[in-house]
């Protein structure tokens, strides 16, 4: 699959992943005499993930990066729009009707501590989801799967029997990478998986992603607020701002040349590890604001430095840069600084 | 930023100057911890000078002391016999006095905590009493130290929170820790811990809990809030951005002891320790020509058991150089030049290769 990582493919031509219009909203306070609020956490979110593809999801707190990945595997109710899987309209399909689709699609979560269950070994862990789908497998047969995803994520059959405690973050994390491959899926999320773990194991699961995807051609949603690590590993990278994609590209355009001002911010913002460089660097003024109360217009206008008094009008729409390349920004005439 | 000015005792070259003045002098400090596995060395004999108006950091991954130290010496690790502190940490205040924070009794070394010497820590929420108000709260912290009414402390805290840019600050005075973001929690944090006036301040993790856009902001506060007081600050961190961005001076830790160390610039640019090698190098960057799907130069293995450390150097099992020698014996911090230290038997020939 070496040709499909030099030009990432098509993503019309082979979507396994087809997201249109997505909403998932949730209802907050609100009382007897009280409406409540709706937290359009994830609102008119629209992209597709090609076979084997790997999609970088970047944003803040807030953003609505997690919602989004736990509605596409639906963990959530999905509020509106449509997921297809596999060709698959999965939006509103009963938990039974899901089940045969559960083992090609599977989450790789952050915390390697709180992910995997203290009282379970490795090999019950790592076999939990063959199990349950998979529960006519004799117990050499099911040996033979358990042993293949530890190897596959570099851990030997010699650790099957330890429990969690004994294992260090990266190993953890390795553990709960073999429990997401073990059912052979199609489709990963993976949230924050590098997040908790020291810079340099960070590195090395990394590096298995990076091999899990070229041996066993995975397709990915890679949700992350490190850039340089997105940068890495993905084809395309979205960026998602109070619940909406304010920009989506392949890596290579969007590093080059954002379109978007909060790409750019963000961008600036990430502090590089090299003293003797100095960069302009655009601090961008408060918070984000409260998704319940976003301002009008452009949800960025209240922190944008290139804000004009149109912005506040309507939500721009995702418009078409070139090839791939969409921004949710009305100005055309910025040139925004490179990382 | 470099000019080591002949040889200071642990020479190191400061962003200040050598003729700072000194605010803190830590030698061969050392913290022991009593484990049901036996004692558990976490920091061992750590000795670095600090000077006004400079920042040091202390990098490291977890395990590696980084924190300990920097609670060490605000005297707030456990007491004995859970805990054996060894060495000294000699503290200039404000009044002139220099004085051995180890060797204070309770009383006094609460005199100084918060007061000459303040700390800011990773999570802002759970430092902040979560049922009062901030302004209370930043009261509370000045009228502990200072003879001033309840009144002026509170018109203080309002100035503090001003000068940390909390827009509104009067009325956020009577705001609950809740009621702010993750960003302007870690304000309230800093200006509790700027409300005495501290000669050093001990940021641990300031901004890991943070968004990017947010760190930025803070790091931009804490580096104007310093050219305004003239405090000393030893930031810790494990981001070797943030290092870049904020350090004058930087000490990388590992396993318990300082394994590198010196100007920011020297030490992030011709690394000379395997381990602060590797650790630059496993970091990916931001540099869309050098994208790519190449794996990252990962380091292998993990950190040695605190319980059982190797005899040698404690990163030889992960070191890519490691020859028997460095099995054998720790090896000593060795002066590299220019105030850079190294602790490497190997990092003359390593230099010498890699260039």
């Amino acid at each position: 699959m070496s040709g499909a990582l030099a030009t990432p493919p098509d993503p019309r031509e082979s979507a396994l992943v087809d997201v249109r219009e997505l909403r998932q909203w949730f209802p907050v306070g609100g009382s007897l005499l009280r409406r409540r609020d709706m937290l359009r956490a994830v609102d008119d979110v629209s992209f597709t993930i090609a076979r084997g593809e790997v999609l970088g999801l970047v944003g803040e707190s807030g953003s609505g990066k997690s919602t989004l990945g736990r509605a596409l595997l639906r963990m959530t109710e999905p509020t509106g729009g449509q997921i297809l899987f596999e060709g698959h309209d999965i939006t509103r399909l009963p938990r039974r009707a899901l089940r045969p689709l559960r083992p090609r699609m599977q989450f790789i979560f952050q915390d390697p501590f709180a992910s995997l269950n203290p009282r379970m070994t490795v090999r019950q862990i790592v076999s939990a989801p063959l199990a349950i789908q998979r529960s006519d497998l004799a117990t050499g047969a099911r040996d033979v799967r358990i042993a293949d995803a530890l190897q596959t994520v570099g851990l030997s059959m010699e650790y099957a029997d330890r429990y969690p405690h004994e294992f260090s973050g990266g190993q953890r994390q390795r553990i709960g990478i073999a429990r997401a491959l073990i059912m052979e899926p199609s489709f990963l999320v993976a949230d924050e998986p590098v997040s908790a773990l020291d810079v340099s194991i960070q590195a090395q699961i990394v590096n298995l992603l990076i091999e899990v995807r070229r041996k066993l051609n995975i397709a990915m949603l890679f949700i992350s607020h490190d850039l340089a690590v997105v940068g890495h590993l993905c084809d395309r990278v979205a960026v998602m701002y109070l619940g909406r994609i304010v920009e989506i590209a392949p890596t290579r355009d969007l590093f080059r040349r954002p379109r978007h001002p909060y790409t750019e911010a963000l961008f600036s913002a990430v502090p590089v590890p090299d003293p003797t460089v100095r960069r302009r660097r655009i601090v961008l003024r408060g918070d984000v604001p409260s998704p319940l109360a976003p301002p009008s217009g452009c949800a960025f206008r209240s922190r944008c430095p290139y804000a004009l008094a149109e912005c506040a009008g309507t939500m721009p729409a995702l418009r078409a840069v070139h090839g791939g390349h969409w921004t949710r920004c009305i100005r055309d005439d910025l040139v925004l600084g490179r990382v | 930023m470099q000019g080591a000015l002949g040889p200071v005792p642990l020479a190191v070259p400061s962003a200040a100057g050598d003729a700072a003045e000194m605010v803190l002098a830590v030698r061969d400090l050392s913290v022991t911890f009593a484990t049901e596995g036996g004692p558990l060395v976490a920091v061992r004999e750590v000795s670095f000078d600090l000077r006004a108006g400079e920042t040091l950091a202390l990098v490291g991954e977890s395990g590696s002391g980084k924190s300990v130290t920097s609670l060490a010496i605000m005297r707030l690790t456990p007491s004995a016999p859970r805990v054996k502190l060894g060495g000294s940490v000699q503290f200039a205040d404000s009044s002139g006095r220099t004085r051995d924070l180890l060797a204070l009794d309770a009383d006094a070394m609460r005199a100084v905590r918060g007061n000459e010497i303040s700390m800011i820590f990773q999570e802002p929420m759970t430092s902040l009493n979560p049922v009062h108000r901030i302004g209370n709260q930043i009261a509370e912290a000045i009228t502990y130290h200072q003879r001033i009414g309840a009144r002026a402390a509170l018109a203080r805290a309002a100035e503090l929170l001003d000068q940390v840019g909390i827009p509104d600050a009067r009325r956020r005075l009577s705001a609950y820790p809740h009621q702010l973001s993750g960003g302007m929690r870690q304000r309230v944090m800093i200006a509790m811990a700027l409300a005495c006036n501290p000669r050093v301040l001990i940021a641990d993790e300031p901004t890991t809990a943070l968004d990017v856009t947010v760190q930025a902001q803070i790091l931009e506060l804490l580096k104007e809030l310093q050219q305004a007081t003239g405090m000393a600050v030893i930031f810790v961190t494990h981001n070797l951005g943030v290092v870049a961005e904020i350090a004058d001076r930087v000490m990388v830790m590992y396993a318990g002891a300082i394994v590198e160390r010196g100007g920011v610039v020297p030490v992030m640019t011709r690394p000379l320790m395997p381990y602060t090698q590797g650790l630059l190098h496993s970091v990916p960057r931001l540099d869309p020509d050098a994208l790519g799907h190449e794996p990252l130069e990962a380091i292998p293995g993990t950190v040695p058991n605190a319980l059982l450390p190797p005899p040698g150097c404690a990163f030889a099992p992960r070191c890519r150089h490691v020859e028997p020698a460095c099995e054998a014996a720790l090896p000593i911090l060795e002066d590299a030049g220019d105030g850079h230290q190294v602790r490497c038997r190997r990092w003359r020939a390593i230099d010498a290769v890699r260039r």
